[in-house]
């Protein structure tokens, strides 16, 4: 799977779990709980959400690789392959 | 078919139903049990037919205020990440703000609102040597960590003590935070207060158009359209656990298996459902309450009025602790769900009167007794209203319920409404998988027991696995 495609399930997710958040704007190196309201409640949701949807694991000592758009795609590609 | 769960819900309150919401959500096999024919739980809701007007009214069992109000899509706020948490849009929930409320005692009133900048206006004028103090001390409350699930029991009165030196202050800012979920008397938990002041003060009250049964509908659907099950006349009673939780037994000798239980049926009253309540008893909340409902005909009295809630105390120092007697008179909330928004066309001239009860003066009663009683508290609530109010008001209906309706309703022992004063807080208990959720876990309230429920069930439901 191509890091995009990655890129917009992300995204694809984020939309879901925080529908009031601007996403256009977004920019792939910086962190994502800066730029937008998310919490580690919303974290956890992202991580379920790729469980539900993709089937990809994230253990919980690798929440920190979320951080960033760039640092999901990095992180999860491997992993959607 | 098979009876086994990935997780079983005791209890279809708020907590209940929120954490059955999340689990579903992620694709759980979870059932919630509930043994009443509907859900609610403290904050449940039932129809009366008004004979004079041949309306038929729903009333709430508790709803005053929903609080922590949030503006719809403002950030950081508890609501709006209750909200996103079971994908319930904010529209639905059909918010009406309150006008105003009234702290109101012997020798000083304050009002507060949704927009903080009023009390604190109502504090600089009242108590103008205060003020500088009062802001210093919203400060540290706005800085404070209150959700820490380590937290351990701090005294508020101490804590205001170091900030405020006007006992009337003191009493005024305290006393609605108290009636309005302190499960100690007296004082209360001060993580618990900075939870409350926010929740109440810098945040405020709504209510739903339609009351709580708007909201115990939405969650029942979102739960049922991400596949939960729920059981309604099912009580539990029993919890089969060794080292670790096995299920449960319902009242008609139905096993259901699961390895995690989360109940929000009270600590003492969980577990007793595993026989063990004997241990426990001494932590039973002391706090209960008579609620009292008076409709009447002249809905411009009310409106006229326009305050939504007022906290009344008839002198200046203020007493949060089971009373002597059956009720006490001498404080009082008075809520008038029609004062929400004013011009508010759906009202129905409904007044609400809380008072403080002794429950266990209420169990001992006879029935007839028990029936002048809370004919008596009737009257008591009467005259409050025509007080307040500053005139004469006719009733077209009235119900009053005790602390014993209260237990009878909700399975709370000693009909305590906010619980246990030992509040679990990271929602474990000495048996493996069987979790705390809702009043006992520590937050409370509607929004908090969702949130409760919410949190729990992230942490040991979802996370875990
Ligand atoms: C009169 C009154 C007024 C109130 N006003 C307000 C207000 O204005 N604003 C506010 O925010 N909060 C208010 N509250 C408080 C609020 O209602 C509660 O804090 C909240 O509803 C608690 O929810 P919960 O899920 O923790 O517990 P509960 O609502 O007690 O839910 C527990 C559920 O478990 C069920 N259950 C218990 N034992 C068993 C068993 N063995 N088997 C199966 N089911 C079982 C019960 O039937 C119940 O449905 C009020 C409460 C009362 C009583």
């Amino acid at each position: 799977m191509s890091s995009e495609e990655v890129k917009k399930y992300v995204l694809d997710i984020i939309a879901d779990v925080a529908p009031d958040e601007e996403l256009d704007g977004l920019k792939a190196s910086e962190s994502l709980r800066d730029q937008l309201d998310l919490d580690s409640m919303d974290f956890l949701d992202i991580v379920m959400e790729l469980r539900k949807r993709h089937k990809v694991e994230v253990p919980s000592e690798d929440y920190g690789q979320l951080a960033t758009l760039n640092s999901c795609v990095e992180y999860l590609t491997p992993k959607f392959a | 078919m098979t009876n086994k769960y990935d997780a079983i819900i005791i209890g279809a309150g708020m907590s209940g139903l929120a954490a059955g919401i999340r689990l579903a959500m992620y694709d759980k096999k979870v059932v919630i049990l509930e043994k009443h024919s509907i859900a609610g739980g403290l904050n449940s809701y039932y129809a009366r037919r008004i004979k004079a007007s041949k309306e038929i009214i729903n009333f709430d069992v508790g709803l005053h205020a929903l609080t922590n109000f949030a503006n719809k899509g403002e950030r950081r706020r508890p609501f709006t990440k209750l909200l996103k948490q079971l994908r319930i849009p904010y529209d639905d929930f059909k918010l009406k703000e309150q006008t105003f409320s009234l702290i109101k005692f012997k020798s000083a009133a304050l009002k507060f609102s949704n927009d903080f900048e009023l009390m604190r206006s109502e504090i600089a004028t009242v108590f103008p040597q205060q003020v500088d103090q009062f802001d210093k001390l919203v400060n540290y409350l706005v800085e404070y960590n209150e959700t820490d699930l380590k937290a351990t029991y701090i005294s508020t009165r101490s804590v205001l003590e170091t900030y405020l030196s006007d006992d009337l202050l003191k009493e005024m800012i305290i006393a609605p935070l108290l009636i309005y979920g302190s499960a100690w008397e007296e004082d209360m938990d001060f993580s618990q207060f900075v939870i409350m002041f926010k929740s109440i003060y810098l945040e405020g009250f709504s209510r739903p158009v339609g009351g709580v049964r708007t909201i115990i509908e939405l969650l029942i659907d979102k739960y049922q359209s991400v596949g939960g099950e729920l059981r309604f006349k099912a009580p539990v009673s029993q919890i089969k656990a060794d080292t670790h939780v096995k299920g449960v037994y319902l009242a008609d000798g139905e096993f259901l298996e699961s390895q995690k239980i989360f109940s929000s049926a009270g600590l003492p009253e969980t577990f007793s459902l595993l026989n063990e309540a004997e241990s426990l008893k001494s932590d039973i909340g002391k706090m209960s309450f008579t609620e009292s409902i008076i409709v009447t005909q002249n809905k411009q009295a009310i409106q006229n009025y326009k305050a939504t809630i007022v906290f009344y105390n008839e002198s200046d120092k203020y007493l949060y602790r089971k009373p002597d007697t059956l009720i006490d008179t001498s404080s009082a909330v008075f809520c008038l769900p029609d004062n929400y928004e004013l011009e508010n066309k759906d009202g129905n001239g409904t007044a609400r009167i809380t008072y403080m009860a002794n429950y266990d003066l209420w169990k001992k009663l006879s029935k007839a007794e028990y029936l002048a009683q809370k004919e008596n508290v009737y009257h008591q609530a009467n005259k409050l209203t025509q007080k307040i109010l500053g005139q004469k008001v006719d009733c077209i209906f009235k119900d009053v319920f005790s602390p014993t309706t209260i237990e009878r309703y909700t399975g709370h022992f000693s009909g305590t409404v906010y619980g246990a004063t030992k509040k679990t807080r990271d929602g474990q208990t000495s048996i493996p998988g069987l979790y705390i959720i809702g009043t006992d876990q520590g937050f409370l309230g509607i929004v908090g027991s969702m949130l409760s429920g919410i949190s729990m069930s992230n942490l040991y439901g979802l996370m875990e696995s």
